[in-house]
């Protein structure tokens, strides 16, 4: 059978906990909530068949299919559709923008409605228990019992472990790819470079930059700092070496070097299609993540729930000894677990590029597959 | 459903495992046996491999397994929470044998243990006679490009056992036809034993 293409989605909205505010982490009770989705597939008449995708730091609810304005892929597209590895023939497949975000759900650019002005900093801080609890609203709204799987890359991968953390009975295959227990500090000093480049840029005006200049120098900045721990030492000698854009150099501290100017693209790309203040609540989100002292696994174990844990070689941002701590603490409490090591070059981002899919594709198509 | 083992070995383990067993496979390949016995006997099933392609053909295969080779794969499984661990094939390639048993004692209640005998009539002909190291039907490979660390005979692993203080609880023999029952340290080019503390 040959993959087909998904015909068009559309964005949906789902919004609840207008009245009393839902409940967060920090204490604060929040609202009103609305989360962006998309769909893809059919729910089938147990509801059995559902598989929640979890996106990463800077992606969004358009996990794959023709949306309204796209210019390139959804990340997702080689994932998922008819005949992929989440095979939207078989399965019922929801992909959530989380909390905090800026792709549809509320964040910090979204509009108060008690000021009639964007949230800014005065937007919760938010962790990544608040976005797997405010997704189960929408799943449980959805009719939805028992997910047959949580799969995602990098902080999507923290959210599938905190799905399991969180409803060890809702869920039965956890995939997280790329992903980690708990930020190291390495990881949390990227992050904190990441957002001190947002607030030293005077425009960010303690995150009351809405309506005015964009604080786009420090969140452009931000972005090539993350898209260099996104790439390995050798896919960016394969890209780039050190080739000039010219055939000179300048002598001026101009973009002389190919990867100079590739990651100053980068970050002017970026600073269009994402919200600084959402860097800042998502990164610190992540920062705060730790489900390391392996409380979250019941003595006695998950019975009826099996992990998919994948990591790359080449990943030094999330290197695979984290992911097999992972798979340790699972083998102490006797869960069922599988763990793969691929050997791809690409670093960290490599679940998110179509020409490293294959093996990916091939793992999570057959663990997710029922098994008697 | 009933079908044919094609591999004696597998013939034999099959036949040693109880169904409903919890079952760790130390070097599980591409989960040919562990798929058998996970089908023919229910057992719950769980590898260890460190190669990439036979991992793959495990998950498709539906068995979990982790990636690892098998001198750092056991420290994180609780005491005893296996009742077998095999290491079928895979011993000979082992760095630090020792500790490899010692772990799949501590983590399993039996372990199922098979190698090719070195001391096998051919391979003692092939180094008599020809004066060369021996490439045999179950050591078919060149000195230089071998995988095997460890070349053993039957009469070496009883006398580790003896040494180390395990019991034997079974031995099986064989050769490319079936059982072997007379002089298997001779005769028989795989062993198969089942030994615990």
């Amino acid at each position: 059978m040959t993959a087909k293409e998904i015909e068009v989605v559309e964005t949906k909205y789902f919004t609840f906990a207008e009245a009393d505010g839902f409940k967060l982490e920090s204490g604060r009770a929040f609202g009103p909530i609305t989360l962006a989705y998309e769909t893809y597939g059919q729910l089938d008449a147990e509801k059995s068949n559902a598989i929640l995708v979890m996106h990463a730091f800077s992606g969004n609810a358009h996990v794959a299919g023709l949306g309204t304005g796209d210019q390139d892929p959804p990340w997702w597209n080689f994932m998922v559709g008819s005949g992929k590895a989440l095979d939207t023939d078989k399965y019922f497949v929801i992909c959530i923008n989380v909390i905090g975000g800026c792709k549809g759900s509320t964040g910090p650019s979204s509009i108060n409605p008690k000021t009639g002005k964007p949230y800014g900093i005065d937007f919760p801080l938010i962790t990544i228990g608040d976005m797997v609890r405010t997704q189960k609203v929408l799943i449980d709204h959805l009719g939805i019992k028992k997910l047959h799987g949580v799969i995602g890359g990098s902080m999507g991968g923290m959210l599938a472990l905190q799905w399991v953390a969180c409803y060890p009975d809702a869920v039965e295959c956890v995939i997280p790819i790329a992903a980690t227990l708990k930020h190291s500090p390495q990881q949390i000093a990227f992050n904190e470079v990441g957002r001190q480049a947002i607030m030293a840029d005077p425009a960010w005006n303690h995150g009351n930059y809405y309506g005015g200049s964009l604080p786009e120098k420090g969140l452009a900045v931000a972005r090539m700092v993350g898209h260099i721990t996104y790439m390995s030492n050798d896919s960016m000698e394969k890209k780039f070496s050190r080739r000039l854009k010219d055939d000179n150099t300048g002598f001026k501290f101009s973009a002389d070097f190919e990867v100079e100017g590739y990651l100053q693209y980068r970050g002017m790309s970026f600073v269009k299609r994402f919200d600084a203040n959402t860097y800042l609540y998502i990164t610190k989100a992540m920062d705060y993540f730790d489900l390391s002292d392996a409380k979250w696994i019941p003595k006695d174990g998950l019975p009826g729930v099996r992990f998919l844990v994948i990591a790359f070689k080449s990943d030094w941002l999330y290197p695979s000894v984290q992911s097999q701590e992972m798979v340790k603490q699972l083998q102490m409490r006797r869960v069922d677990a599988t763990y793969c090591e691929t050997d791809s070059t690409y670093g960290h981002d490599t679940f998110l590029i179509e020409s490293e899919a294959e093996k990916q594709s091939h793992l999570i198509k057959h663990f997710l597959a029922k098994r008697k | 459903m009933e079908s044919i083992i094609k591999r004696f070995d597998h013939q034999v383990i099959c036949g040693i495992v109880e169904s409903g067993s919890k079952v760790l496979d130390l070097g599980c390949g591409n989960g040919d046996l562990l798929h058998l016995l996970a089908e023919q006997s229910g057992v719950k099933a769980q590898g260890v491999e460190l190669n990439n392609d036979a991992i793959h053909a495990c998950v498709e295969k539906g068995l979990s397994v982790f990636h690892s080779d098998i001198d750092s794969g056991l420290p994180y499984y609780p005491d005893q929470s296996f009742d077998y661990v095999i290491l079928n094939q895979s011993l000979q390639e082992a760095k630090k044998v020792e500790t490899v048993i010692s772990e799949a004692l501590r983590v399993g209640k039996k372990v199922i243990i098979g190698f090719p005998n070195f001391a096998h009539l051919e391979a003692r002909i092939r180094i008599f006679f020809g004066g060369r190291a021996p490439i045999v039907s179950s050591l078919p490979y060149e000195w230089y490009s071998t995988p095997n660390l460890r070349f053993l005979s039957i009469k070496d692993f009883k006398s580790f056992c003896r040494i180390k203080g395990y019991k034997i609880l079974a031995a099986h023999f064989l050769d490319s036809q079936g059982q072997v029952r007379v002089l298997p340290n001779l005769f028989a080019q795989n062993a198969i034993f089942v030994i615990t503390r």
